[in-house]
């Protein structure tokens, strides 16, 4: 990219998603630059997940209005795996388990599928030992199955580190902080900071503490599936102090 | 290919064919005479050339099993096998005699890498007897004796004599009487006293004729203390008509030994593949079967083990792949015949395509076996709703003392796996694979790394292209 101008990665604009029939999104609007940190907080049940989900092309939601495009190309055109091909990652609320199959092979797979050119044993290996140690990792988990058995923090982590080695442009980290002791905490964002500078990051939390490490461009307070307040760090304090009652009550610009 | 071939095998990709290089070839069908003829042909002493006529007599007596998938049983013509079949003059142990397009297909099958590596020695099995045999200079130097059946009957008769149907007598089942009439090839294992086989000894088979039948028979024996890990593989090529595949194997494991068994079996889909795998553990001994089954039109196969000595312990770890059109009807037996013997199964079955895998198991603890103990695990995955998948569990349990376990699950690929996976970058084919593997892995780590590598890289054929 050239000197001059922002780099867009995401633009979403008047998006509504429905489940079942059921609207869960309605009318978000919401543009990422490279390089930007974007924080969205909200209560349970706010449709944080649901956009984070609609975003990588979950199935089992509709989107009934409005646009989403990435890397100014519609989104809607590409399946699930040619979002992550394309460089966006979702580092889930929920990691799955995946019985039987090795984190090593599930990693070394996944990279494989997500890069254009070969990857070759040694240098995968070499790249693998350094994200590894930024995240302060056992290698012991590379022969356990993935997300089998582990705690949160293990699960949040492995997430992490498959985004340290996708190396995305886009990342969507859902509640990557929720459950972590302060170490795990600054591990992980540790991880962010690696990749933010080179991405856009779409950071969904309920806590301000993630901020002591991972400094956000922009803090959007989610309602019932629409941005209804944005600001900078400082509105994450607020927050924090102040819960969400006092926005529900305000009255829309 | 024709297409009558293709749809009796589906996509088989590992499938190939060589020209049948066939120098005696019997017609289609059986009778007594075919027995004895087989028998005169390998210069058989005469009590073999009994005990195949007996075996034909109650063949003909038995009626077919009137359980298991009986439809699909009832297909078999027997009419219509070929039940002797010679493909190359004589058992050869140099590889240089070995026939050109012989050597192609074992070629293709990885043979010859595979025993750089870490072979013990290699029986590989085309059509019904073995054309090539090596025998490791140390299995030899430990006095481990290593031959196809056929060689065996001929230099160790004595030995043969006193084992060969005592596991599986011929009167066992329907199909036991057939091989036990018609067998040919197979491999025969005597393992010293106090003797350990470090590396897997393995063996290829092969079906490559039309309508040809398989009959290996197969004997181990480790004496008191010794241990063996024997290795069973095969990949059959397509054909158009219905095959018959029935072996038998004997496994005789003396005081302390051990005896492992793996196989895999991939079988194209026309392939019906009727096995009888025993063995007898003594004293603290210990018999493991491996078996994964992969293809075939309808395989029944029941590992069993009888536990015959204090402190015996039998593993059966087996894995079934039940495709469009298959029915893989499996699982293992486990008799606990003396006091404080020791088993553990684990079965674990995948249906896809409207295949149907079953597990049929046999559990007994007779009455005065006490401080027995047995756990039983069957998981089996479906793929989509019109595949099927079914347990027929049976314990007879005669002492109170025994503990036991038994647990079964039926899963499906849930859409968040999916996801998931594809999140990271799997196309749904790839994420399948993945799955499946891993649903297998249990089994799979069990296996020499070649055939974990190939059994993987077999199922994730199985998940391309038939997916939606
Ligand atoms: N797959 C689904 N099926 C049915 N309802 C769903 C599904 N996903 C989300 N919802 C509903 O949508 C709403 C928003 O959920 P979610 O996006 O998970 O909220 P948040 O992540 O903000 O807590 C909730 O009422 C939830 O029950
Ligand atoms: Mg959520």
């Amino acid at each position: 990219m050239g000197v001059t101008g922002v780099s867009e990665i995401l633009r979403i604009e008047n998006l509504h998603v429905s489940v079942d029939e059921t609207p869960i999104i309605k009318g978000l609007t919401l543009t990422i630059n490279r390089g930007e940190i974007h924080v969205i907080m909200g209560r349970n049940g706010a449709g944080k997940s649901t956009l984070a989900s609609v975003l990588m092309g979950h199935p089992a939601y509709e989107i009934t209005e409005g646009t989403i495009h990435y890397l100014s190309q519609p989104l809607e055109e590409l399946t699930v795996f040619e979002r992550a091909r394309a460089g966006m990652f979702l580092s889930f609320q929920y990691p799955v388990v995946i019985p039987g199959v090795q984190v090593g092979t599930f990693l070394k797979k996944s990279v494989q599928s997500v890069r254009d050119e070969p990857i070759k044993g040694r240098a995968f290996r070499k790249e693998l030992n350094e994200a590894m140690n930024t995240l302060d990792m056992n290698k012991s988990v590379l022969s356990r199955y993935v997300n089998d058995g582990f705690s949160g923090g293990e699960k949040k982590r492995l997430e992490i580190l498959q985004m340290l080695m996708l190396n995305p442009k886009l990342a969507l980290l859902d509640e990557t902080d929720s459950g972590l002791d302060i170490d795990a905490l600054r591990i992980v964002a540790k991880g962010i900071n690696q990749v933010a500078p080179e991405a856009g990051c779409l950071i969904i939390t309920h806590y301000q503490r993630l901020l002591d490490h991972v400094k956000p461009t922009y803090v959007h307070v989610m309602i019932d599936g629409q941005i209804l307040l944005t600001g900078g760090p400082e509105l994450a304090l607020e927050l924090e102090e102040k819960g969400y009652d006092w926005i529900d009550a305000a009255p829309e610009a | 290919m024709s297409d009558e071939a293709h749809d009796a095998v589906g996509d088989y990709r590992f499938g190939f064919h060589d020209p049948e290089h066939s120098t005696i070839r019997f017609d289609k069908g059986l009778s007594e005479q075919v027995v004895r003829d087989i028998s005169a042909l390998k210069d058989e002493p005469q009590w073999m050339t009994d005990i195949r006529v007996k075996a034909y007599q109650h063949f003909i007596e038995r009626p077919m099993p009137d359980w298991g998938n009986c439809h699909s049983l009832n297909e078999i013509n027997f009419d219509n096998v070929t039940y002797f079949l010679r493909s190359s003059d004589s058992t050869q142990n140099d590889w240089d005699d070995v026939p050109e397009d012989i050597k192609n297909t074992f070629n293709r099958l990885g043979i010859p890498e595979a025993e750089q590596k870490w072979l013990g020695g290699v029986t590989a099995q085309y059509e019904s007897e073995a054309v090539y045999h090596s025998i490791r200079e140390d299995l030899e130097e430990q006095g481990v004796l290593f031959l196809d059946m056929d060689s065996g009957l001929k230099k160790f008769p004595e030995i043969i004599k006193q084992y060969f149907g005592t596991v599986v007598p011929h009167t066992d089942n329907k199909f036991s009487a057939l091989n036990t009439a018609v067998w040919s090839g197979g491999s025969f294992i005597y393992v010293p006293k106090g003797i350990h086989v470090e590396m897997p000894v393995q063996a290829y088979f092969r079906i490559n004729a039309k309508n040809m039948g398989q009959f290996e028979r197969t004997l181990i024996i480790a004496d008191e203390d010794s241990s063996i890990h024997y290795v069973e593989g095969c990949t059959a090529p397509t054909y158009s008509t219905d095959s018959l595949h029935s072996a038998v194997v004997e496994l005789i494991a003396m005081k302390g030994a051990k005896i492992r068994y793996s196989t895999i079996q991939n079988w194209s889909a026309n392939v019906f593949n009727l096995v009888t795998k025993r063995g007898v553990a003594y004293e603290r001994a210990t018999i493991e079967w491996v078996d994964g089954n992969i293809g075939s039109k309808l395989t029944m196969k029941y590992p069993a083990v009888l536990l015959k000595g204090e402190g015996a312990h039998a593993e059966v770890i087996s894995v079934a792949y039940a495709g469009k059109g298959q029915h893989q009807d499996a699982g293992a037996k486990v008799h606990h015949l003396a006091p404080n013997t020791t088993s553990n199964i684990l079965s674990k079955s995948i249906s896809k395509n409207g295949g149907r895998s079953s597990y049929r198991g046999m559990l007994q603890v007779t009455p005065k076996s006490h401080g027995c103990r047995s756990k039983i695990v069957c998981d089996a995955l479906m793929l989509d709703s019109e595949s099927r998948s079914d347990t027929y569990p049976t314990m007879e349990v005669g002492n109170p003392t025994a503990d036991l376990e038994h647990e079964a699950s039926v899963s499906k690929v849930s859409g968040d796996q999916l996801f998931y996976l594809m999140s990271r970058g799997f196309t749904e084919e790839q994420a399948m694979g993945l799955i499946v593997n891993g649903f297998f892995e249990p089994f799979t780590r069990e296996l020499p790394m070649e055939y974990a590598v190939e059994l993987n890289k077999l199922l994730e054929l199985e998940m391309e292209g038939s997916i939606g």
